[in-house]
Parts: C-alpha cells; sequence; structure tokens
C-alpha cells in the first residue's frame, strides 16, 4: 500500500507558520488585555473569544464570502496585486490565525496578568524602559504562557477541520491537510489509510498534551 | 394523617400519559419516512416532498450529501429508508450487498452537467473559453464521492484538458459546494448540475455540456431494507413515480425517461 505523505506535511507547515504569525499576533494583544483598564478591554476579549463559540462553518462561511473576489478582504488582495485567498496556503494560513487566536491570546492574557504590577514598577524604578520592561521581565517571566500558547496554537491548527473544508478546496499539496485527508479517507471507503492517519493523530494529541502538562509542572516547580 | 393516592405532580404525569396514549392511534396512521438524497437533487426533493406530504400525510425527513457520503453512512447502518442517489453504481452496490429491497432500484432522473460562471459576460463560447480562458479556477465537484464530479473529470478528459488544468481545479465535497465556490465567485468556473441554475435566483453565463462528453447520469433510486414495511415509504417510491413527480423533476433540469 502506497501511503501518501503530503497532507502530513503539509498540516506540520500549516501549524508552524500559523503558530509564528500568533505569537506575533497575539502578544500585543494579550498584553494590552492585561494591562489596560479601558472600557472597550472586555469588547476587545469578547471578540478574541469568538471563534471558540462559534461554529467552524460560520467563519468558514464569512471568509469564502469576505475573501472572495466580491468580498471587502478580496478587493483588498486583489488591489494589492495578490490572487484571492480561499484555495490557497495563504488563505488557510490566515484561517488558521483567526480560529486559533483565543487558543494563544488566552494563555498569554492569564500569564501576564499573574505577573502583577510589582515586578515591572520595580524595573521602572531601576529606569527601564517600557519596551525593556515588556522584553527583559514581562516575557521571561511569562514563558509558561508562551509555551502553552505555542503548543496550544500549533495543536489546534492540526486539528482544524470545518473551516478547511469550506475554504480550502481540497488541493493536493496546497489545501489538503491531514484532516481533510481522512476525511476523503474514510467517504472512499479506504479504511486502511483512515486507520494510520487517524492513529497518527491520537497519538499526536496525547504525546502534544502530555509534554504541555509535563514541561508546565516543571516551570511552575522551578518557579517555587 | 390522610394520604393522597397520588402526590399531585405524579398525578399530572398519569393524565399527560393516558392523553398521549388517547392520541398515539392518530399519530400512527402517518408514518415518517426518512430519504437520503444526493447533493444536486436538492431542490427538486423540496417541490416533490411538499407535494407528497400534503397529498398522502406521511411525513418525509431529508438528509442531503455527496452520494459517496450517503453510501458510506447507509452501509454502517444509517437509518435511511430510502436512498435517491447521483448514480446507478452506489444503489446496485447496495443491491448487492442485501442493503436495498431487491428489484427496487429505479432510474428517477438524468441529470445535466453544466459549465458555469456567476459573471454574466464570461462565458460567450463555454468550450473554447474553457479550454483556452483566462481563469484562476474551477471547480469540480469530487470525482471520488460525487458522480457529478465523475462526469466532469470525463468531460476534461474527453476534451483533453485534464492534465493541463490539473492546479487550476479545485474541489467541492459535494455538488453543493462546488456550486458554493462557483456562485461566490472564489471559483471563476464550475462544471454544476442543471438543476443548480435552475433553483438560483441570480443570473450568470453557462455552457450546456454535449451529452456525449461524459457517461450519463443515471440517478438511481432503491428501497432499503429498513423501509421494506414502512407505507410511508413505499408510498413516495410510488409517488417519485407518478407523471406529476416527473413534471417537477424535469422542471428542475433534468431528463426523465
Amino acid at each position: 500500500m502506497e501511503f501518501d505523505w503530503q497532507p502530513v506535511w503539509l498540516t506540520l507547515k500549516l501549524a508552524a507558520v500559523t503558530t509564528v504569525l500568533l505569537l506575533i499576533v497575539a502578544t500585543p494583544i494579550a498584553w494590552w488585555l492585561s494591562q489596560t483598564h479601558c472600557r472597550l478591554k472586555h469588547v476587545v476579549g469578547a471578540v478574541v473569544a469568538m471563534p471558540l463559540v462559534l461554529p467552524p462553518t460560520v467563519l468558514g462561511f464569512y471568509l469564502l464570502v469576505f475573501l472572495g473576489p466580491n468580498g471587502p478582504g478580496g478587493q483588498l488582495t486583489e488591489a494589492l496585486g495578490m490572487d484571492t485567498l480561499p484555495f490557497t496556503f495563504s488563505g488557510l494560513v490566515f484561517a488558521s490565525v483567526l480560529y486559533s487566536l483565543p487558543f494563544a491570546v488566552q494563555p498569554l492574557q492569564n500569564a501576564f496578568e499573574a505577573l502583577g504590577t510589582r515586578p515591572l514598577e520595580v524595573a521602572a524604578t531601576l529606569r527601564a524602559s517600557a519596551i525593556d520592561r515588556f522584553f527583559h521581565v514581562a516575557v521571561p517571566l511569562a514563558r509558561p504562557g508562551f509555551l502553552t500558547a505555542m503548543v496550544l496554537g500549533f495543536a489546534h491548527t492540526v486539528g482544524e477541520f470545518g473551516v478547511v473544508l469550506m475554504i480550502g478546496g481540497n488541493i493536493p499539496g496546497e489545501t489538503k491537510v491531514l484532516s481533510v485527508a481522512i476525511y476523503d479517507h474514510v467517504e472512499t471507503l479506504q479504511y486502511d489509510q483512515a486507520h494510520i492517519l487517524s492513529a497518527g493523530m491520537v497519538g499526536f494529541a496525547f504525546v502534544v498534551l502530555l509534554l504541555l502538562y509535563l514541561l508546565n509542572g516543571r516551570l511552575h516547580r522551578s518557579e517555587s | 394523617m390522610s394520604k393522597m393516592p397520588f402526590p399531585k405532580q405524579s398525578l399530572f404525569i398519569f393524565r399527560l400519559f393516558l392523553l398521549m396514549l388517547l392520541l398515539t392511534p392518530l399519530v400512527a396512521q402517518s408514518e415518517t419516512v426518512r430519504i437520503a438524497v444526493a447533493a444536486n437533487f436538492t431542490d427538486a426533493t423540496g417541490r416533490i416532498v411538499s407535494q407528497f406530504e400534503q397529498r398522502s400525510g406521511h411525513q418525509v425527513k431529508v438528509s442531503f450529501g455527496s452520494t459517496g457520503k450517503l453510501y458510506a453512512q447507509i452501509i454502517h447502518g444509517a437509518p435511511f429508508d430510502i436512498f435517491l442517489a447521483a448514480d446507478e453504481q452506489r444503489p446496485v452496490r447496495l443491491s448487492e450487498e442485501g442493503l436495498a429491497v431487491a428489484n427496487s432500484r429505479f432510474t428517477y432522473a438524468r441529470g445535466k452537467l453544466l459549465l458555469w460562471s456567476a459573471d454574466v459576460e464570461r462565458l460567450e463560447d463555454g468550450k473554447a473559453y474553457l479550454i483556452n480562458g483566462d481563469y484562476r479556477r474551477l471547480a469540480i465537484a469530487n470525482p471520488k464521492t460525487a458522480p457529478y464530479g465523475l462526469a466532469a473529470q470525463q468531460v476534461l478528459q474527453h476534451m483533453g484538458i485534464w492534465q493541463s488544468l490539473s492546479t487550476r481545479l479545485v474541489r467541492g465535497d459535494s455538488i453543493a459546494q462546488t456550486f458554493q465556490f462557483t456562485a461566490t465567485g472564489n471559483a471563476q468556473l464550475g462544471l454544476v448540475a442543471a438543476s443548480q441554475i435552475k433553483a438560483w435566483p441570480h443570473p450568470g453565463s453557462q455552457w450546456l455540456i454535449p451529452e456525449n462528453y461524459y457517461r450519463p447520469i443515471l440517478q438511481q433510486a432503491v428501497l432499503l431494507q429498513r423501509g421494506e414495511e414502512n407505507a410511508a415509504a413505499q408510498a413516495f417510491i410510488q409517488f417519485l413515480k407518478s407523471s406529476e413527480a416527473k413534471t417537477i423533476i424535469r422542471d428542475s433540469g433534468y431528463a426523465v425517461e
């Protein structure tokens, strides 16, 4: 039996790119949410958390319309001289960042909030600038939060299905990720292929979560 | 110390139960039939079902999906009484596997494939445009699970452009999703079912694919083992063969034998 590895590599690539972008996008949002007393805080928090409760079909449907040639997002990408995003790898990255955002923002926000004001105030009395305080005090202390955000963002992207099915178009090597490949195998009754991929996913999910708990446990211990 | 024979609440439940017992015979006369329907037949099914329900008093519950998915569900025990597939291959297999009632298989519609664009001006000469046109995406249904997808593949192979188009193809999970990709403009072109265009209120441009470009899409129905004793299922099959249903099917963009 010839086994098709392409969806596996594609999925890992998607998850890796998404995780990097997630950290870049989620860190400032989480920092702002943790520090601000602005009245909009809860509004922004709610918007960020929405992918947790919305069915992926809602996200998929709106992305298809929004990013299509007649939607504002699609007109923007075309004005920039790019292709429209549905059915492309970049489109999946965009969707995944949106979809996994709460999984990165919330652990980071919790970690930043857990710092309290004291370490930052101390750093300020030592004349550390705001940027110094962030990178040399907040970030190192929030390490467990970053680790959790990365692992959850990565794992959640690997497990994504509904959105990808709706805006991916099932293109091998471009948008046919693991979950869609499994779905295809099941639908076409190729259960042996489906079993290999599915069992792999079960193992992956377990190992990732176990590592996360172990590492977090160790970090907490080393702090105390 | 006097005690009520029943506490108040359980008396109420007891009465409710009696009421339900009384109503049961009324309900039993109209039965429910569950049918699994290939996605392309969605619109026609809605019209046929509402006619049928009015006439017979039976109830119909419909599940839509790609033929391949519904087939997989049926062989794993999905509770359907009737299967309206988009091909003959799956109903034949169900008969061979003993999951369908013997000799219940028949063709209820012959599907027509259409090249369609949501853009009114795109397809003046559909054939030439499909071969040489400047489009980025052509949506087809997944040939492995959807008969209209298989027909689309045959069309492109017949025209000798299956290989050269491979990077521009996007595959919908069913013909319904294929249509959705095309209607939202994300794919400039789509090979869809003629019936879908009939049901779509917005104009576009189209090319009706010559029928010798692909093997006939014989959409067949079978009565499943589960529905053998179900009066509503048998009545629905009869209705599907009636001239009244055939008129609806023809109006919905299919050929009828």
